[in-house]
């Protein structure tokens, strides 16, 4: 028996919120607004966690402009605490490496993670999860009680069409869903919001394609001041208490 | 000390089966390490002594390494993994993430970094036995 699994739900017991940014399509910034919105969290004084699971195209560590930090062992592994955020991602141990992974090697370097890694006490813990609704997103799921999702879409109907299957799944498996957050639009076309009231979720809010964020990779400071930051604040403000 | 973590993953996991199957006192527990992982037996013992509940009083931990075989999966060549041949700094991420492995390991026949850990990989509970 792997006896990993049984300790995880202990490791995660003083947390009280965990939130999965997730999309089941790639490339529609869920990284940035899993980052941003952590920062949100952190700026109205709560205390929390960022824990990159995109093992294999992980990005939260070039927004944030980690360097230097690693985990400390201590009975496990406390992540460092950068930018006001508690930190994990697999880069502290893939290095720049390319980390090619299958699905089982996924499943397991997340168990590993979860079952070694001492949050401690946070009030939100975010996961930027890979895209896609297979390994990653299931064994969240299946392994994480409390989970909550927050999903990120872009105003193309080729995102969104997966982001409604990924609705329905979750709906099936009784997951809640905090909303979902309509990223890089263009104009003021209503389609995402309806499509998404149409699921039954809340649409938290439309998020203009802003240049300025691109430039900001790297540099929090700058990163607060872009207009994605802003909506995301009002998010956090509005949905995530 | 990243063992302590493991260590308490093995007594949460004996004391659910011990639930399950009505034990009332465990008498021996066995564990098997897979050599990818390089867990510091001593540690990992240590903290199983340190950690074990009123019902393992009398608990014996029987702890046993296992090789690691490596299988390509393109050419199908397996191998074993040899910890000596790697760099520290690699060894030891590998040792916490044992799937790292793939970021720095190849197939030693055709350079594929896309091979399965077929055994060996890391802590494994075996078997428990105790009276009911």
């Amino acid at each position: 028996m792997d006896p990993r699994t049984t300790v995880i739900n202990e490791r995660l017991k003083r947390i009280n919120r965990i939130i999965a940014v997730s999309s089941g399509k790639g490339g529609v910034g869920k990284s940035l607004v899993a980052t941003t919105l952590v920062l949100a969290l952190a700026r109205r004084g709560c205390k929390v966690g960022l824990f990159d699971l995109d093992f294999t195209s992980p990005s939260t560590h070039l927004i944030l402009g980690v360097k230097d930090a690693q985990p400390k062992e201590e009975k496990g592994l406390v992540p460092p605490v950068v930018e006001g955020l508690t930190y994990m991602s697999l880069v502290y141990f893939s290095g720049n490496q390319a980390a090619p992974l299958r699905g089982a090697d996924v499943s397991n370097a997340f168990i590993e993670l979860l079952s070694v890694t001492q949050w401690g006490e946070l009030d939100f813990l975010v996961i930027d999860m890979p895209p896609s609704i297979g390994d990653a997103m299931l064994d969240v799921v299946r392994l994480v009680e409390r989970i909550e999702f927050l999903i990120v879409t872009t105003p193309s109907r080729l995102a969104f069409e997966t982001v409604r299957k990924q609705v329905r799944l979750l709906q099936d498996l009784k997951v809640p869903i905090i909303g979902v957050l309509e990223n890089m639009k263009m104009d003021g076309a209503k389609g995402i919001e309806q499509g998404t009231e149409k699921l039954g979720v809340k649409f938290l809010a439309g998020v203009p394609f802003d240049p300025k964020v691109e430039e900001a990779i790297g540099d929090v400071t700058k990163l607060r001041d872009t207009l994605l930051a802003q909506r995301i604040r009002e998010v956090a403000t509005n949905s995530i208490k | 000390m990243h063992e302590w973590a493991l260590a308490e993953a093995v007594i949460t996991a004996a004391q659910q089966i011990a639930e399950k199957e009505k034990l009332k006192e465990i008498r021996e527990v066995t564990i098997k390490v897979g050599m990818l992982q390089q867990v510091e037996e001593d540690i990992l013992s240590f903290a199983l002594s340190k950690l074990k509940p009123a019902n393992f009083q009398n608990a014996e931990f029987y702890i046993s390494k296992a090789e690691t075989t490596l299988k390509c999966r393109v050419c199908g060549h397996a191998w074993l993994f040899i910890k000596n041949k790697l760099d520290e700094t690699i060894a030891e991420a590998i040792h916490f993430v044992p799937e790292v492995a793939h970021a720095y390991i190849k197939c030693p026949r055709c350079g594929s970094p896309d091979f399965e850990i077929s055994k060996g990989r890391g802590v494994w509970l075996e078997n428990i036995k105790g009276v009911r």
